[in-house]
């Protein structure tokens, strides 16, 4: 998918370029990206090192515990297949913490922990549960309070209000995080008709 | 009301940054070495993204320099000019549930070309924070566990996905009235 994109990108660029004649320009634009792309990642050093430092003090003064312990009764509804005192419960909150605060590195392991977990109660181990769906479903659309990298890039760029951001995200993915509940209810619905005729 | 909002946005980091410090220190973490920890891991994160940026912002800048950006948002503007989509965003929402770097690229873009305080660099900042890289998600998910039938799952990701775009377009609109872009 991604080689698809990444061609397509080149091959339509170069093909416009033959037929608008800006073959010279796209020769130049081709080192100048390159280029922008190192010198974007070593100004961005200082920010993401300040973000991630400023994560680190929370995680280890227990932002994540506290969060997962607020979002208990939200996740009971959310997968009514888990049973509450599974390790898989807890390794869903802590991930939809991380994702929450925005640290997506701790999120990615935590994901990857609460999957391990729930295929441990899954009964088909090539298909995907109804949990795992949801829970796919919750980290694909999810809800951000601190969205780290786009303030820091937007810092990178001398943004006037570089935290403006945080409340349009904030009302965003929560839109983005119901429509994909609801959607995940909709076709776990569907798909359940059509297994009991 | 919108006085109110700037100096919202203006307090956010400095805040954030004291509450941190402050919760630190009170649950008694040793705060500078946690800093210090965490950190360290900012070179290596920045340091691992040169390779996709380099490859993104090489096509993306040869895509727009060529004038095929143009045409695609000039082909597409009729639709989204009813979804009240701004087109010089239409090619972040495609690549942003593909690629999160190829995403992240066209936003600097926007950035560099209109500033990160104008609309159309709120509203990239909005689109890209407000979702993630769902194909890197489910591959990253099933793949760990070894699951092959994904199910409805991939229709949920896309589905939402393509929601949250508008709903960035929509709390952009909802809220750059009340603060100050």
């Amino acid at each position: 998918m991604i080689d698809f994109i990444w061609l397509a990108l080149f091959v339509s660029g170069v093909g416009t370029a033959m037929v608008t004649g800006r073959m010279q320009v796209v020769s130049n634009a081709i080192l100048k990206g390159a280029e922008n792309g190192v010198e974007l990642c070593i100004g961005l050093i200082g920010a993401i090192s300040l973000w991630m430092g400023l994560m680190h003090i929370a995680e280890r003064a227990g932002a994540v515990a506290w969060l997962a312990r607020r979002l208990k009764p939200i996740a009971h509804r959310l997968f009514p297949s888990v049973p509450a005192d599974h390790p898989a419960m807890g390794a869903i909150l802590a991930n939809m913490s991380a994702n929450l605060l925005g640290i997506g590195n701790a999120a990615t392991p935590l994901g990857l922990k609460a999957m391990e977990e729930l295929q441990k109660l899954n009964s088909h181990p090539d298909r995907a549960s109804d949990a795992m769906c949801t829970l796919l479903a919750v980290n694909t659309a999810s809800i951000t309070l601190i969205p780290t990298t786009v303030i820091a890039l937007r810092m990178q760029y001398h943004s006037s209000h570089p935290s403006a951001v945080v409340l349009t995200t904030l009302v965003a993915s929560l839109i983005g995080t119901c429509a994909a509940l609801a959607f995940d209810r909709i076709f776990r619905a569907l798909s359940h008709r059509r297994q009991t005729p | 009301m919108s006085d109110a909002w700037t100096a919202i946005s203006e307090w956010m980091l400095p805040l954030v940054v004291s509450v941190i410090l402050l919760a630190g220190a009170w649950r008694r973490v040793p705060i500078y070495q946690a800093f210090v920890q965490g950190a360290k891991g900012g070179f290596s994160t920045a340091v691992r993204l040169i390779p996709h940026l380099v490859a993104m912002m090489v096509a993306v800048s040869v895509f727009r320099a060529s004038g095929a950006m143009d045409g695609l948002v000039h082909l597409l503007d009729p639709v989204l000019t009813w979804l009240h989509v701004p087109a010089e965003v239409a090619p972040m929402g495609i690549l942003r549930p593909v690629t999160g770097q190829g995403s992240l690229a066209l936003m600097i873009d926007i950035f560099q070309k209109h500033g990160p305080d104008s609309h159309l660099g709120l509203l990239a900042s909005t689109m890209q924070a407000s979702s993630d890289t769902t194909l890197y998600i489910l591959t990253v998910y099933f793949g760990s566990v070894g699951i092959y039938r994904f199910r409805y799952a991939l229709a949920v990701g896309l589905l939402s996905d393509f929601v949250s775009v508008l709903a960035s377009v929509f709390a952009v609109w909802l809220l750059s009235g009340i603060i100050q872009v």
